[in-house]
């Protein structure tokens, strides 16, 4: 994936094994991080990503928390303000609903409340996204919520590289940093360079260059949309396809520069469409980009309905490629 | 005995007992608050303002048990407690003037006081809201190997909410240097206690966490002291965390929107003769201690300081409108005080 001159040492890896990788770095080389959250340590991580952390950095930096959301989350805010550069794991986006005042009222609010007195440098990592048949409370894509608080960033990584080095900058980072894994890409493998550190956690990027239309996406949703991107080339339509990686803030000048180009943009997003991510893209779109348009924008989005458990109702419910394929070629005409 | 923060930010008279201090603590808040609800009846305070009249000797009585190394999490219900940390009136006022000079720079107003100079972390207007905070900073102490304290200031209200149960029961397990400070004023706003809670007895329930709880008068500051310095000395020395149940009251309503009239006029007329105010003076006048003149004097001295602190926040400028987007995101430079 990545171009280089003169072919680094690469790895065969997970996105998984990256995260844990992430972790660990940052647990190595700076002693004020720690790892919090529901069993992180001896069960070794809901979805494994923790796992032997335990073991080699001891129980008082990876802290197995009972089941007290808005306590433990509470917790890395005030450990945050008091030095600490703690990560923060929730098991899933929709357990960080019983912590959402934590999250919103304090982590968010504070430096501003205080006059900018109050620094929180604390990371929130948490499971996003369904497509695992886990129902209802186990799969929503809050994220697109999130992005709507001022005072947090909101970080999505879609790729090994990212899932790798975007922890590492939000940990360098003075203010609060959520950070979204989608369930489905745990077991993404690949190959990563063997050096690969720390990366932006601002800017979107251009993963696939294309001239016909710009498909904008995150996430979860990403393998999906670069799949819709390989079946209309087989077609003869070349889609531009955008990773925002930053769900907020949003940066606004790659999505332009991409659609100022393609005249033409789907937005892909597993999460609902009223009131949404995927609203505010096509809104900043029409206010910057209206006059270079050449189609109404489209989007694709999950069906307004709770994720259902069984497997046809549920791939029904989400973004498939098949409908990012078919808003394209309609937006293409 | 006390910490620089001691008290109230005020030059001293001549030599004070500490119950002097006390007394001029109390007396400041009490001065500072009366002050409050007329600027806030004129028009000059806006928002919601919730006074602690009556309240005083929790205030003053806890501060004087730690020491600047500590930490302190308040509620809504903060001026008291800011001023007993020795936040000086001048920037509260500001603050209270939405003045760029207040200690959050106008942004956090009555409810939301801060001064990380002295470890005062808020001002939280969620009830419960900044438990999960306190004990977040006694962790980061007891990682680092400090030896401070976190008091976390709450109220009767917010022993109902989960995140108190959360919190006790995780400062409990990890045994952090945590003071919980629960002032039992019997009101969640304009719900009595025993229309809230089935168990009324908020120190045995604590106790069920299995940390030191135990109840005091609030009334008393005397009391309420030496109580905070044994729990104080407990935490400091890695007992773990322990539970005051501050039994006090409030004089006044819930807010400057309270019409107050969920509570009887004789049970309010019962506790202000329990003033902590006058209580201390009773005891302090039989004991040879203060005189009436004494006490003229220090109230003089106090108004003097509010008058002062109430034109400098007149005069003081407004945070320009083009600042509005600042402390959203940290400052490269660091942060803007």
């Amino acid at each position: 994936m990545t171009t280089t001159t003169t072919p680094a040492r690469t790895v065969e890896t997970t996105y998984r094994e990256a995260m844990r990788e992430a972790i660990r770095e940052a647990l190595r080389e700076d002693d004020r991080v720690f790892l919090m959250g529901e069993d992180v340590g001896k069960y070794g991580g809901c979805f494994a990503v923790s796992l032997g952390l335990l073991e080699e950095f001891g129980p008082e930096r990876v802290r197995d928390t009972p089941l007290s959301e808005s306590a433990f989350v509470g917790a890395g805010i005030g450990a945050a303000i008091a030095g600490m550069r703690p990560i923060v794991e929730i098991m899933t986006v929709n357990f960080s609903l019983l912590a959402l005042d934590q999250i919103i009222n304090n982590a968010a609010t504070l430096l501003h409340m205080s006059g900018g007195q109050v620094q929180v440098p604390l990371v929130i990592r948490m499971t996003t996204g369904a497509g695992r048949q886990l129902a209802a409370q186990h799969s929503h894509s809050l994220e697109g919520w999130y992005a709507h608080i001022p005072g947090i960033k909101v970080v999505a990584p879609a790729t090994l590289e990212d899932a790798r080095g975007m922890l590492g900058t939000a940990l360098a980072d003075p203010d609060p940093v959520l950070l979204f894994e989608h369930g489905s890409l745990y077991n993404m493998g690949g190959t990563l360079r063997e050096d690969a550190g720390p990366v932006d956690i601002h800017r979107a990027v251009v993963r696939r260059q294309g001239r016909d239309l710009t498909l904008i996406s995150y996430g979860g949703s990403m393998p999906k949309t670069l799949e819709a991107a390989g079946t209309l080339a087989a077609e003869g339509i070349e889609a531009e396809v955008v990773d925002l990686r930053s769900l907020r803030p949003l940066d606004d000048e790659t999505i332009t520069t991409s659609v100022r180009r393609t005249h033409r943009a789907v937005v892909v997003d597993e999460g609902w469409r009223s009131g949404s991510l995927s609203s505010e893209i096509l809104a900043r779109i029409t206010e910057q980009c209206f006059y270079d348009l050449d189609s109404p924008l489209e989007r694709v989005c999950s069906a307004e309905v709770p994720i259902p458990y069984a497997k046809h109702l549920e791939d029904a419910a989400l973004p498939q490629p098949e409908a990012i394929v078919t808003a394209a070629r309609r937006v293409v005409g | 005995m006390s910490g620089p923060q001691a008290v109230a930010a005020t030059p001293t008279r001549g030599p004070m007992t500490h119950r002097g201090e006390l007394l001029r603590g109390m007396t400041a808040i009490r001065l500072f608050e009366e002050r409050c609800v007329e600027l806030y009846s004129a028009g000059l305070i806006r928002g919601f303002l919730h006074v602690a009249i009556g309240e005083e000797a929790v205030a003053v009585g806890v501060m004087q048990a730690l020491t600047e190394e500590d930490a302190v999490v308040s509620t809504y219900r903060e001026h008291g407690h800011a001023l007993a940390r020795g936040l000086p009136m001048d920037v509260v006022m500001a603050e209270m003037y939405g003045k760029v000079t207040g200690c959050s720079r106008g942004r956090g107003g009555s409810m939301h006081l801060f001064d990380v100079s002295r470890r005062f972390y808020g001002g939280n207007a969620i009830v419960g809201g900044g438990l999960p905070l306190a004990i977040g900073l006694g962790l980061a102490d007891k990682m680092r190997g400090r030896t401070a304290v976190t008091a976390c200031f709450f109220g009767d209200g917010a022993f109902a909410e989960g995140e108190f149960h959360e919190c006790v029961n995780l400062a409990a397990l990890w045994q952090l240097p945590v003071l919980f400070a629960c002032e039992n004023n019997l009101y969640a706003m304009g719900t009595a206690i025993a229309r809230a809670q089935a168990e009324t007895d908020l120190a045995l329930r604590a106790a069920s966490y299995g940390i030191a709880s135990w109840a005091v008068d609030g009334m008393d500051a005397v009391a309420v002291e030496t109580s905070a310095r044994h729990a104080v000395d407990r935490i400091r020395n890695g007992g773990g965390p322990c539970f005051l149940e501050l039994r006090t009251y409030r004089f006044r309503a819930h807010s400057m929107y309270d019409p107050d009239r969920y509570r009887d006029k004789a049970e309010i007329a019962r506790w202000r003769e329990r003033d902590p105010i006058d209580l201390l003076v009773r005891q302090m006048t039989e004991d040879g201690e203060v005189t009436s003149d004494d006490v003229d004097a220090i109230n003089a001295e106090l108004n003097t300081e509010i008058d002062k602190a109430v034109a400098a926040a007149e005069a003081a400028p407004l945070e320009p409108v083009a600042d509005l987007a600042r402390f959203v995101h940290s400052e490269p430079e660091g942060v803007g005080r």
